[in-house]
C-alpha cells in the first residue's frame, strides 16, 4: 500500500501540470474579457490599454509558463519568506488578480475561513444526519421512516438552493418577528470577529440559514447512496451466516454490513470534500457569505483569468488528493482490494 | 449591528421622508453611529483609476474627492475648488484652451497633511503614465499639461479648444489622489501598491479602516474633514455581493441595511417590498437610454468573414426607413416601463433625453403605440405578405429578424413583448440572450459581442458620464464603425453613416455657448431618430432604496450616488 | 437454444417444461416489479406527467408564449387554472411546454451521463491497466470549471450544430451533451469503487476460473451487482439535469429566452415567491414529483433485477 501511495503521489505531479495546462487553454479560449464589466462610457482605446497592462499582449504559452512559475515557485517562496527569516522574498512579481490588482493568494486566504466554516460545517452536519438515516431506512425498508426519509430527501434534492435559500430568508428573516429567537440574519457579516461569547452566538446564528440549505442537499444525496448500498449487502449470504452463528443484530448490521456498504459512500464523501473548498456558489451568493464559491463566480464573470486559474488549480490538487485517500480507504474497508 | 434593534424601533416613528427634515440633524461628528450600505456587486479595489466599474467609483467616492461635482439636478458645483471657473470669471481662457482652478483654503488629507495643487498634477501624471492601464484615461483626453501655478492654483492646458472643459479632475470618476501615497505606483508599478489601492488616503468624509476585496469595506469618520459636524456617521459598513432582490429585501423588508444600490427588479415586487413601511425607493435620472439598434449592414452567416461589415453590403431590409419606423410605432413604451422599470424608467423617443436643455421634442409621436398606423405604413409602402405565412416580404426577403440582448430578467421580458408586437405587424423576431460578460466583453474571437453585432436587432443601455454630450454624439460618426480591421472596436454599433451628421460633429466641437451647442445636439439627435437605425425605448434611472431612518439622501445619476454622504444623518430615534 | 423445435413425438410434459424455460426472464422482472407498490405508483405517475405534457397541449391549446398584458400576475381562474406570469402568459400552457423540454433534457442527459459514468467506472475498476489513465481523466473533468467550459462549448459548437440539425434540435443536442459530459464523473468513481471490491468476490473468481471472458463477465456478473448505486445516480441525475438546464438557459447558453422549461419557470418565479406563491409551487412540485416517481421506479427496478429478491 505504501509503494502504491508513493507511486500515486509521484504520478500526481505530471497529472496536475497537464490539468493546469488544459484549464489555462480553456480559460484562454473562453469568450469574455476583463473589461466587459466596465461601464460603456469607457472608450475602446482605454480598454485596449487596460488589457495591455494586464499582460494580455503576450502569447499564450508565455503567459502559461509565467503563471506556472508564479504558482509553484514565487508564491510558496513568498509565504516561506514571511514565516522564516533566512529566506528572502522572491524578486519576481507575485500572482496578481486582474480584478482587484492585488495578489491572488491573499484574497483566497482571506476568503477560505468563511467557506470552511459554513460549507464545511454544512457538510459535516449533512453527513452526520445522512448516515443514520440511510442505515435505518435500509434496515427497515418500506417502513414509515423509510418512506418519509425518501420523500423528504428527494424533495430536498430536487429543490435547487436558489429557491430553498430565498424560502428560508422569507420564513426566518422577513416573516419572523425581529425579536423572536427564531429570527436569523439573511446577510452574513464577514467582519465579525469571534472574541466573546456574544459574538460567538452571533456567528452561530448567522451560519444557521446557509448551513441548513446546504446540509439539506448533502443529506439527501448521501443518505440515498447509504440506503442503496446497505440494501445490497443486507441480502448477502454472509449476513445470513453471521446471523446463523448467533451474532447480535447490532454487530451484524453495524460491523459487517455497514463496513461492506461504505465503499460507494466513501467515494461520494471523498468527492464532496474538494467541493467544500470550492464553496457553494449559489448559497454563498444568496446569503452573502463571501467565500471561495462567490469569489470564483465573480472572477469568472469578470474574466479574471489568474484568479480563476489559481482557484481551479487548487481545486484540482484537492480532487486528486482526496481521490487518492478514497482509494486507500477502499483497501482498508475491504482488504481484498489490492493495487500492487 | 447594535444599531439594528434601535433602528427597528425607530422605523415606526418616521412616516415619510419629509418629516425627517424637522429633526435636528446638526450636531457633532460621528453622532449617529453606524451606517450600513449594501451594493450587490462588491468593489474589487478602492482605486477608481485601476478599475472603472461603478461599484469601485462609488465606494471610493466616500474617500476621494474631485475639484467639482454634479449634484442631483446635474448642476456642477465646486467641491475641492473654491468656485467653478468660467469664461466670464476668467477661469477659462477666451480661446477655450485652458482652465484654471483654485483650491479651497485649508483642505486637509485624512493623514493631516494639506492638499496642494501638486496632488492634482500628480493625479494627471498617474493616470497618463505609460503601462498603467488607467481606466479613466478618457477624462484626460486632449489635456496637454496640468501645472501647479502655486500651491492653490491648478492650470490645465488643452491641445485644442475645449468648449466643455470640466472633465479632468471633475466628478467621481477622476478624483484627486495623494501624491505622497502613490508616488512609487506610477505606470506598470500600479498593482504593486496594494495597500494604497485598497486604502487610499483622501480628503472625503470617511477613511478606510478595512478592505476585503469583492466583499466588504469598513470606513470611519475622517477626523480632518473640512466641514464641522460632518459626517454624522461614525462608521460605515459597505457590504457587497448577492443579487438585487436580496439587497432590496435587506433594506425594505428586514431592515438589516440602510441603503441599497441599483435595484433593477420587477417593479411590482419592489413596490410590495416598499409597502412594508421600513424603507423608501428613490430614483435618479441621468442619460441612460435602453435602445434597439437596427443593423444597417448585412449580418447573414452566409457572408462568412464579411458579416456585418461595409464590404458585406447593406442590410436587406433594415436600411429601409419605413420598416424601422413601423417597428418603432408598434412598440408600447409605456407598457415596457410599467412592466420592467416602474419608477426607474420613462418612455422616451430620443437617444439623448437629458440634460433637459439638449432634449429634443421633435420625435415625441412615438410615445403612443400606433399599431394601425404601423400596419398602414407598411401596406402603403407595398411591404406586404405575399406568400400567406403571416410575415411580410420586402423585395422578396421575409421580414424575419434575429434579436439579441444580454441576459437580464427585465430585458428578456421586453424581448418577449416586442416580439409579440412585431408579430402583429407581420415581422417575426427570433430571440437570443447572451451572457453579459460575453456580450459586452468585446472579445474579437467571440461571435456574440455587441460590437460584432451578428444579428439584425440588438438591445442594451448606453449613456455618457457627466453632462456634456459632445463625445457621446460623436459615437455615430462614419469612422466609428466596428470592423475586423479595428479588431471590432468602435462605438457606432448599428453602422449608421451620414456625411451631414459628421459635419455636425465638427460644428459641435468648435461651438461654445450652451444654447448654440444645444441646437446642434438636438439636430443630431433628430437625424439619428429619423434614420430609424436606432429606436430608443426607455430613459432609465438609477433605482436605490434607503431606510426611512436615513435622512439627507439625494441620489444623483450624474455623479456618484453617494456624492453627498457627508450630509446623511439618522432621523428620529 | 429455444429455437430448437422439440423432437417429434416427444412427451407433452417436456413441451410444457420447454415453455417454462422459454419464458423470458424479463417477464420475471416484470412480475416482481408489479408487486412493488411504490414502483407501480411511481410508474403510473410518471406516465401521467409524460402524457400531461405531451398530450396536454392538444387539449389546452393556449400558446405558451402568447402575451396578454391585461391578464398579468393573475391567480388561478377558469381561464387560467394555474394563473398567469408577469407578462400575462398562461402558466398551465407554460408548464406543459416546459415539461416537454425538461423531461426530455433530464432523461437524455441523465442517460448519457449514466452511460459514460458506468462505462468509465466499469472499465477502470475491472481492467487495472487502464485504471490509472481513466481515473486521471476523471480527475481532469472534475477539476474543469463548468462555466468557462460551457461558454467555450457554446462558442465553438452552437452554430455548426444549429446549421446541421436546425436551431432547436441543435441546441437540444448541445445542452444534453454539455450536461452529460460534465456530470458523469461521480457515477464513474462510485461504480469503479464497487467494481474494485466485486472483482475480488468469490463468485467472480469462480466465474473467471471457468474461463468466462471479460466482456461476458462484466455484463453478466459485474453490472447487475452495481445496479443500485447506478439507480441512485440516475434519480439524482435527473434532478441535477433539470436544474442545470435552467441555469444554462438563464445564462443564455441554452434555449432562447422565451422558451419555457420547469427549471426556468421556478427560477423566474423565485422573486415573486411572496406575491404569487402558486407560481413557484407548480414548477417546484413538478420537478420534485417527477424525480420522486423516477426514484420509486428505480427502487422497484433494482429489486426486480436482483435475482436474490426475485427468487423469494
Amino acid at each position: 500500500m505504501l509503494t502504491y501511495t508513493i507511486r500515486r503521489l509521484l504520478t500526481a505531479i505530471p497529472t496536475l501540470i497537464f490539468i493546469s495546462l488544459i484549464i489555462f487553454l480553456l480559460l484562454d479560449m473562453a469568450p469574455g474579457d476583463p473589461t466587459a464589466q466596465l461601464p460603456l462610457t469607457i472608450p475602446p482605446e482605454v480598454r485596449e490599454q487596460i488589457r495591455q497592462s494586464l499582460g494580455l499582449g503576450e502569447p499564450v504559452h508565455i503567459r502559461y509558463l509565467l503563471w506556472l512559475k508564479q504558482m509553484v515557485w514565487s508564491e510558496p517562496v513568498y509565504y516561506l519568506s514571511q514565516s522564516v527569516d533566512w529566506i528572502s522574498a522572491p524578486d519576481e512579481a507575485r500572482l496578481i488578480s486582474w480584478q482587484t490588482r492585488a495578489p491572488v493568494m491573499d484574497t483566497i486566504l482571506e476568503r477560505l475561513p468563511q467557506t470552511l466554516m459554513v460549507v464545511g460545517l454544512a457538510y459535516v452536519v449533512g453527513v452526520l444526519i445522512a448516515l443514520p438515516i440511510g442505515i435505518i431506512s435500509a434496515y427497515k425498508q418500506y417502513s414509515v421512516f423509510d418512506q418519509a426519509g425518501t420523500f423528504v430527501s428527494m424533495i430536498g434534492f430536487s429543490i435547487p438552493p436558489f429557491f430553498s435559500g430565498v424560502l428560508m430568508i422569507i420564513l426566518f428573516t422577513v416573516m419572523m418577528p425581529n425579536d423572536s429567537f427564531w429570527w436569523f440574519p439573511s446577510i452574513y457579516d464577514t467582519t465579525l470577529v469571534i472574541d466573546s461569547w456574544e459574538n460567538f452566538g452571533k456567528q452561530v446564528r448567522q451560519m444557521v440559514l446557509p448551513v441548513m440549505v446546504l446540509a439539506l442537499q448533502t443529506t439527501a444525496q448521501i443518505s440515498r447512496f447509504m440506503r442503496a448500498s446497505m440494501l445490497d449487502n443486507l441480502n448477502q449470504d454472509y449476513v445470513r451466516t453471521a446471523r446463523a452463528k448467533g451474532m447480535t443484530e447490532s454487530v451484524v448490521v453495524m460491523k459487517h454490513v455497514l463496513r461492506n456498504s461504505m465503499i460507494p459512500v466513501v467515494t461520494v464523501i471523498a468527492l464532496g470534500i474538494p467541493a467544500i473548498f470550492g464553496g457553494a456558489i449559489i448559497t454563498e451568493q444568496i446569503f452573502k457569505v463571501n467565500g471561495i464559491g462567490q469569489l470564483l463566480i465573480v472572477s469568472i464573470q469578470a474574466s479574471d483569468v489568474p484568479m480563476v486559474q489559481t482557484l481551479t488549480f487548487i481545486f484540482a490538487i484537492l480532487i486528486v488528493f482526496f481521490n487518492l485517500i478514497a482509494d486507500i480507504l477502499y483497501g482498508i474497508l475491504d482488504p481484498r482490494i489490492r493495487y500492487d | 449591528m447594535k444599531k439594528l434593534s434601535a433602528l427597528m424601533g425607530a422605523t415606526a416613528l418616521v412616516a415619510c421622508g419629509t418629516a425627517a427634515l424637522a429633526d435636528g440633524h446638526e450636531g457633532e461628528r460621528g453622532r449617529d453611529g453606524q451606517l450600513n450600505i449594501i451594493y450587490w456587486q462588491a468593489p474589487s479595489t478602492l482605486n477608481p483609476y485601476l478599475s472603472g466599474g461603478t461599484k469601485e467609483v462609488e465606494s471610493a467616492s466616500l474617500v476621494l474627492e474631485s475639484l467639482g461635482r454634479f449634484t442631483d439636478t446635474g448642476e456642477l458645483v465646486p467641491w475641492l475648488a473654491a468656485d467653478i471657473p468660467t469664461v466670464e470669471n476668467g477661469g477659462v481662457s477666451a480661446d477655450l484652451t485652458s482652465i484654471t482652478w483654485t483650491l479651497q483654503d485649508g483642505v486637509m488629507w485624512s493623514d493631516g497633511t494639506p492638499l496642494t495643487a501638486n496632488d492634482a498634477v500628480f493625479t494627471w501624471q498617474y493616470c497618463t503614465a505609460e503601462g498603467g492601464g488607467c481606466a479613466q484615461a478618457s477624462y484626460f483626453d486632449g489635456v496637454e499639461s496640468v501645472e501647479a501655478v502655486d500651491d492653490q492654483t491648478i492650470k490645465i492646458t488643452f491641445d485644442s479648444p475645449k468648449p466643455f472643459p470640466y472633465t479632468a479632475l471633475v466628478g467621481a470618476e477622476s478624483p484627486i489622489i495623494q501624491a505622497a501615497q502613490f508616488a512609487d505606483c506610477l505606470g506598470a508599478a500600479a498593482p504593486t501598491c496594494v495597500d494604497a489601492n485598497f486604502g487610499p488616503i483622501g480628503t472625503g468624509p470617511f477613511v478606510v479602516t478595512d478592505f476585503k476585496a469583492n466583499d466588504v469595506v469598513q470606513f470611519s469618520a475622517n477626523e480632518n474633514f473640512r466641514v464641522d459636524g460632518q459626517p454624522a456617521f461614525e462608521t460605515v459598513l459597505f457590504k457587497g455581493g448577492g443579487d438585487a432582490a436580496s439587497a432590496a429585501r435587506s433594506v425594505l423588508e428586514t431592515g438589516e441595511f440602510d441603503y441599497a444600490w441599483n435595484l433593477q427588479i420587477d417593479p411590482t415586487v419592489l413596490s410590495d417590498m416598499e409597502s412594508a413601511g421600513i424603507g423608501t425607493v428613490v430614483t435618479a435620472f441621468g442619460t441612460s437610454v435602453e435602445r434597439l439598434h437596427l443593423n444597417q449592414t448585412n449580418p447573414s452567416a452566409d457572408l462568412g468573414d464579411l458579416r456585418a461589415t461595409e464590404e458585406g453590403g447593406p442590410h436587406p431590409f433594415l436600411t429601409n426607413r419605413t420598416i424601422g419606423q413601423a417597428m418603432s410605432m408598434a412598440i408600447d413604451r409605456g407598457l415596457l416601463v410599467e412592466i420592467g422599470y416602474g419608477a426607474g424608467g420613462q418612455a422616451t423617443c430620443n437617444v439623448l433625453p437629458a440634460p433637459a436643455v439638449y432634449a429634443s421634442t421633435a420625435n415625441d409621436a412615438c410615445l403612443t403605440q400606433d399599431m394601425a398606423g404601423a400596419i398602414a405604413l407598411l401596406d402603403d409602402a407595398g411591404i406586404v405578405d405575399t406568400d400567406g405565412d403571416g410575415i411580410r416580404e420586402f423585395e422578396g426577403t421575409p421580414l424575419v429578424v434575429s434579436y439579441q440582448t444580454s441576459t437580464n430578467a427585465v430585458r428578456q421580458d421586453a424581448q418577449a413583448l416586442i416580439k409579440q408586437w412585431w408579430s402583429e405587424i407581420g415581422i417575426q423576431a427570433d430571440l437570443r440572450n447572451i451572457d453579459a460578460s460575453v456580450f459586452f466583453g468585446g472579445d474579437p474571437a467571440s461571435p456574440d459581442t455587441f460590437q460584432k453585432f451578428f444579428a439584425d436587432v440588438e438591445m442594451y443601455t448606453n449613456n455618457f458620464a457627466g453632462v456634456d454630450p459632445e463625445a457621446y454624439m460623436a459615437n455615430w460618426a462614419c469612422s466609428e464603425w466596428p470592423s475586423p480591421e479595428s479588431q471590432w472596436q468602435g462605438s457606432n454599433m448599428q453602422r449608421f453613416c451620414d456625411p451631414a451628421y459628421d459635419a455636425l460633429i465638427d460644428d459641435l466641437a468648435s461651438t461654445a455657448g450652451i444654447e448654440a451647442r444645444a441646437e446642434i445636439v438636438k439636430q443630431m439627435n433628430d437625424m439619428l431618430m429619423q434614420s430609424y437605425s436606432i429606436i430608443p425605448l426607455v430613459h432609465r434611472g438609477g433605482v436605490s432604496a434607503h431606510a426611512n431612518t436615513l435622512g439627507g439622501v439625494k441620489i444623483s445619476d450624474w455623479d456618484s450616488e453617494l456624492w453627498n454622504i457627508a450630509e446623511w444623518y439618522r432621523t428620529g430615534e | 437454444m429455444t429455437d430448437t423445435s422439440p423432437a417429434p413425438g416427444a412427451a407433452p410434459s417436456i413441451d410444457a417444461r420447454d415453455d417454462a424455460v422459454a419464458r423470458n426472464q424479463w417477464w420475471d422482472v416484470w412480475d416482481q416489479f408489479k408487486t412493488h407498490k411504490g414502483a407501480v405508483m411511481g410508474a403510473c405517475f410518471f406516465i401521467f406527467i409524460v402524457l400531461a405534457v405531451y398530450v396536454g397541449p392538444w387539449i389546452w391549446s393556449i400558446d405558451p408564449t402568447y402575451i396578454d398584458v391585461r391578464a398579468r400576475n393573475q391567480g388561478p381562474t377558469w381561464a387560467h387554472p394555474f394563473g398567469t406570469d408577469q407578462l400575462g402568459r398562461d402558466m398551465l400552457a407554460r408548464m406543459m411546454a416546459g415539461g416537454q423540454t425538461s423531461i426530455s433534457v433530464g432523461l437524455t442527459a441523465m442517460g448519457l451521463a449514466l452511460f459514460l459514468g458506468t462505462l468509465v467506472g466499469v472499465l477502470a475498476g475491472y481492467f487495472k491497466r487502464i485504471d490509472g489513465i481513466l481515473m486521471r481523466l476523471t480527475d481532469l473533468f472534475l477539476a474543469l470549471p463548468l462555466l468557462p467550459l460551457l461558454l467555450v462549448m457554446v462558442m465553438l459548437f452552437r452554430q455548426p450544430l444549429s446549421a446541421s440539425f436546425g436551431p432547436e434540435t441543435g441546441i437540444f443536442i448541445l445542452i444534453v451533451i454539455a450536461i452529460g459530459i460534465t456530470s458523469w464523473m461521480p457515477t464513474a468513481r462510485i461504480v469503479r469503487g464497487d467494481v474494485l471490491a466485486l472483482k475480488e468476490r468469490e463468485f467472480v473468481l469462480a466465474a473467471r476460473s471457468i474461463g468466462t471472458r471479460p466482456g461476458k463477465m462484466i455484463l453478466r456478473h459485474v453490472l447487475p451487482n452495481v445496479m443500485s448505486p447506478i439507480m441512485v445516480s440516475a434519480t439524482l441525475g435527473i434532478a441535477t439535469a433539470i436544474i442545470t438546464e435552467s441555469a444554462l438557459s438563464f445564462l443564455g447558453l441554452g434555449f432562447p429566452p422565451d422558451f419555457p422549461t420547469w427549471g426556468r419557470l421556478l427560477f423566474d418565479a423565485t422573486d415573486f415567491m411572496q406575491q404569487h406563491p402558486q407560481r413557484v409551487m407548480w414548477p417546484g412540485l413538478a420537478i420534485s414529483l417527477t424525480v420522486l416517481s423516477v426514484n420509486y421506479m428505480g427502487d422497484g427496478l433494482r429489486d426486480a433485477l436482483d435475482p436474490r429478491i426475485r427468487g423469494l
